[in-house]
């Protein structure tokens, strides 16, 4: 009914602007009998006028949006490479304001100055090479400018020195959840393939291998400050990207293949929630949820937690149904804190030996299962790629 | 194929000796008439346009008022897909990806081009009809089952394909990962495969058509740019559609037979699945090596339409004729080596990641040159502001605001924040999807006199213009914002995620943009339509145009002329020039005794 109801409305609306210019096309009669379909003075006027009203709209909007909506643009980039990153996107987004404000400017200006008048003809200036030569080389050498600052900030994040101490993480995706696994106290992760998988083995560690013994399989992502961390990035089904946006880092993670990206993390997560963007941020967001909690508990629901800052890992590649909520939180912490995090938390192989345990009473069953896949020849053909190691 | 063309010259130079009666079958079905081709191809894209939209109107109205029941959603999508008027959360995704499949290919590919080249090539180079009427009638009638076979796939009982335009396995391949990889996926599949065969005769056609058939004078540096660019964007075609195509083959194959071209080592709903030692990387490569050339295949039918309306219309001569043409042959050459900054995330090595930032900033200049082109030809013109002028120079200020932001995203570095972010959507859809409409929009405003022999209501024209022109500013600009605050595409709903509550109030206003937007394109469709019937009668030449479909008779005749073809004499560009009365000066006018050529 109700889409009926919108059909007609629409319909009536249509005719409504019909009518309106059948009203407008009667007014003219008077004057002079120009029914043309072909734009005369007139319309050249109101049009010009228009393309210099359209100027003014898109400056005003433009202004308009940078205060009202600029504070929502990502602060204070949380990652050592982030400083450079927002330096040149800042440099990029400067050029492009400026060239779009002299272009629009004179696009439009054009559209109103030159429109078209009765008596007048148009300069027939065909082609000038000295100008096509100037606004081909100006492109060229800004260009040139760019693509270097570009080339040289993505070899620095992109190439990574593994003469440095560094911690390998393993970023493991699936839908709809992430999980991490630290190497361990060796800093060595295990050979890993989906066909290992079983019960509490989520990620698929190869436990014959001597490495993965004090593998730690986790669901939150603790990352010490000042030390560079290599993600080791790896899908269980389909495509997932790991998005960690306040860090300005981004991969994807590809089933059949480890990919790769390291950081080096500058702001824990308590300096991070104590920086003034992120304050006023946080109270905004706040405001509106308890707008929400209210208008939620008027209808009987529970209310919204109150938020709080928390580096997030979102997927950002389309994964399936739930591709919406898939998400990990990430604590950036001081060493120390980050070390005794990782202490308390069990070792995969101790956790297996538990979990066996506790299904000893049918040890049978549980071998069983265990047979097929120890048996079964695992070719482990997972390539590596994605980001070269330095030599 | 030109002894086709060469035929049909043959058989009205003797003045309609053989009358063939054309029945309502041969005449408006299975036409093999160009000028009645090209009106199926626009009729056929203006319906899959309706469709695409309404997409877009649904799923913008679930990220503004996420899990909020809408009578409408459950009026169109069913009790099954929006169960109690809440859409579904993969139907969401199976409306993002059919929107973007039907926009991108159905509509600003075969719509635009499909209409256009078809219309103009023979008619502005002064041919009887193209090289082959039967292919070209071939081309139109697989484009034809293959937006059937889309539309079915809509009613599925999985529901359509619903991994995003861009169709990357393994999602696309694993029905466990989505419903919408099942059956849906299937059809995606054949639809797309009929519509590149269809791409494929269309553009081998215009190739033919273009090099072979144009008339006695008309000299490939006297060829109007529209000519060009229908050209240049058929040679795209050629090189790149066949990729996808491969691609989609191989898809179909690790689907349906098992082969592992793309899969390896997944483990899907507590198994492990059989695939070993294939890559989703490779079918990126293959995807973009043609979805990357795709957006100019897109683009300069656009530019090629707005190169001609606003000399036209400007009673000028478009400045730099052979830059124009010189930066479209640039940007069709870049094309085929850019597809990788689509993939900078993707687990390249980050090595062609710089090859491919450098090839891509370059694509910048013949984009730069061809924008400043444009602004110059406006200055010190006389302009007639149509509306097809309008819109034209709507596409100059959305293709340059848009096409800016390529160079964030071309930007290797700059890419890692922001890719697969809003940012993302507002700059294609700014630069490739608004533009592209622009220059379908202006192309039928200025050619409908040619189509149907009538005239378009100009104050609907203009009420169309200003108000989408206001609204996609409205729609995209503030997508810039939301990106650069990390929030990814495809989202069913942002309310997961605490983090972004704040973009809440943005999404409202933008989806009500896009709702103000889309129905007045309502205007444009109520004018259309009505004007092909009740529209004022057309004079023959009422753009007071140079080129030489304005010499054919307003009524379309088997042919084109009814008699000779007409010789070319000059350039189509001679608009207000020195030493001549009226402003325009037709290619069909030999230059007068004396008479220069002024530019060169």
């Amino acid at each position: 009914m109700t889409g009926l109801l919108i059909l007609i409305v629409v319909v009536l609306l249509g005719v409504a602007i019909w009518q309106l210019t059948k009203i407008f096309d009667l007014t003219q009669v008077g004057r002079v009998a120009d029914k043309s379909e072909i734009a005369n003075e007139k319309d050249n006027n109101v049009n010009g006028y228009l393309m210099f009203g359209f100027l003014g709209f898109i400056y005003i909007f433009t202004i308009y949006s940078l205060l009202k909506w600029g504070h929502l643009v990502l602060g204070t980039p949380a990652s050592e490479h982030g400083k450079d990153y927002d330096n040149l996107m800042m440099i990029s987004m400067v050029l492009i304001f400026f060239v779009q404000t002299i272009t629009q400017a004179l696009l439009h200006y054009f559209a109103f100055k030159y429109r078209g008048q009765k008596d007048t003809k148009a300069l027939y200036f065909a082609d000038n090479d000295k100008l096509e030569f100037i606004w081909t080389i100006i492109p060229v050498i800004v260009l040139a400018g760019l693509i270097l600052y570009g080339l040289y900030a993505w070899t620095n994040i992109m190439f990574v020195d593994e003469e440095e101490e560094v911690i390998y993480v393993e970023l493991y995706a699936k839908q709809f959840s992430w999980e991490a696994r630290y190497g361990g106290d060796d800093n060595a992760l295990g050979k890993a393939n989906v066909r290992f998988i079983e019960g509490i083995n989520t990620v698929g560690v190869d436990m014959s291998d001597p490495n993965a013994q004090d593998d730690k399989i986790v669901n939150e992502l603790h990352l010490p400050v000042g030390k560079k961390v290599v993600f080791k990035i790896r899908s269980q089904d389909v495509l997932h990207s790991a998005y960690m946006p306040h860090f300005r880092a981004q991969m994807n993670c590809v089933p059949g293949m480890v990919t790769q990206f390291a950081f080096t993390p500058t702001v824990t997560t308590d300096q991070m929630r104590q920086d003034p963007a992120i304050v006023e941020k946080v109270a905004n967001i706040n405001i509106i949820r308890a707008k929400k909690s209210a208008e939620l508990v008027a209808k009987g629901e529970t209310a919204l937690d109150p938020y709080t800052f928390d580096y997030l890992l979102l997927c950002n590649k389309i994964c399936g149904p739930s591709h919406y909520n898939m998400q990990m939180k990430i604590v950036v912490e001081s060493e120390a804190d980050y070390k005794k995090w990782l202490k308390e938390k069990p070792t995969l192989a101790s956790a297996i030996k538990d979990a066996n345990k506790a299904a000893a009473p049918a040890p049978a069953a549980a071998s069983e299962a265990k047979a097929p896949a120890a048996a079964a020849p695992v070719a482990d053909t997972t390539k590596v790629l994605a980001q070269v190691v330095k030599k | 194929m030109s002894a086709v063309g060469h035929d049909i010259n043959h058989e009205h130079d003797h003045g309609h000796e053989h009358h063939h009666k054309d029945t309502f079958i041969t005449k408006y079905i299975f036409s093999i008439d160009h000028k009645m081709i090209a009106k199926q191809y626009l009729i056929t894209g203006i319906v899959m346009g309706i469709i695409g939209i309404v997409m877009s109107l649904l799923f913008r109205m679930q990220i503004a008022w996420p899990e909020e029941s809408f009578k409408i959603f459950n009026v169109l999508l069913g009790d099954k897909f929006a169960p109690g008027g809440v859409m579904r959360n993969d139907i969401y995704l199976a409306l993002v990806t059919i929107h973007g499949t039907i926009m991108v290919f159905f509509v600003l590919t075969a719509g635009l081009s499909g209409t256009f080249s078809n219309l103009l090539i023979p008619l502005q180079i002064g041919a009887r009809d193209m090289a082959s009427g039967f292919m070209n009638m071939v081309s139109y009638w697989l484009f034809f089952l293959s937006s059937v076979i889309m539309i079915i796939s809509l009613f599925v009982e999985s529901g359509p394909a619903s991994a995003g335009w861009t169709i990357y396995p393994p999602l696309s391949a694993l029905p466990q990962a989505i419903p919408g990889s099942g059956t849906g996926m299937t059809l995606w599949l054949v639809s797309m495969a009929i519509f590149i065969a269809s791409s494929l005769m269309g553009s081998l056609n215009y190739v033919v058509t273009v090099i072979n058939l144009r008339t006695k004078g008309m000299s490939m540096t006297r060829l109007p740019l529209t000519i060009w660019a229908f050209f240049i964007t058929a040679v795209i075609g050629i090189v790149s559609f066949p990729v996808l195509l491969s691609a989609a083959l191989l898809l179909i194959f690790d689907r349906s037979f098992g082969t592992s071209f793309f899969l390896s080592d997944i483990f899907i709903s507590g198994e492990v699945l059989h695939y070993q030692g294939g890559s989703p990387v490779l079918f990126e490569h293959l995807f973009w090596f043609l979805g990357h050339p795709e957006v100019y295949i897109v683009i300069l039918p656009a530019m090629g339409i707005t190169s001609e309306i606003i000399a036209t219309n400007a009673r000028k001569p478009i400045f730099g004729y052979r830059a124009m043409i010189t930066s479209i042959l640039a940007i069709a050459f870049l094309s085929t080596i850019v597809w990788g900054h689509h993939m900078f995330v993707s687990g390249m090595n980050p090595f062609l990641g710089s090859v491919f930032t450098f090839t891509t900033l370059l694509i910048a200049i013949p984009s730069a040159v061809k924008a400043f082109n444009y602004i110059t030809t406006l200055w010190k013109g006389n302009l007639q502001l149509n509306p097809a002028m309008l819109f034209c120079i709507g596409f100059v200020s959305t293709f340059i605001t848009g096409g800016l932001t390529g160079i964030i995203l071309g930007d290797s570095t700059l890419d890692i924040n922001v890719h697969d972010t809003y940012f993302v959507i507002a700059h294609f859809h700014l630069v490739m999807g608004i533009s592209a409409l622009y220059g379908m929009f202006a192309g039928i405003y200025h050619w409908f006199p040619k189509m149907f022999g009538r005239m378009m209501n100009k104050n609907l024209g203009y009420i169309h213009f200003w108000v989408t022109a206001v609204c996609a500013y409205g729609v995209f600009f503030p997508m810039h914002f939301i990106g650069m605050a990390g929030l990814p595409r495809r989202y069913y709903t942002n309310t997961a995620f605490p983090l972004f509550d704040d973009l809440a109030d943005v999404n409202v206003l933008i989806t009500m943009f896009a709702l103000i937007g889309a129905a007045f394109q309502l205007v444009f469709l109520w004018n259309f339509f009505y004007s092909i019937f009740k529209g004022q009668r057309a004079t023959q030449n009422p753009w007071r145009s140079n080129t030489l479909e304005w010499t054919t008779p307003v009524e379309h005749i088997h042919g084109n002329w009814p008699g000779e073809i007409p010789e070319v004499y000059r350039w189509s560009y001679d608009y207000s020039k020195p030493g001549h009365d009226e402003d325009f000066v037709p290619q069909n006018v030999p230059m007068k005794p004396g008479e220069e050529q002024l530019h060169h």
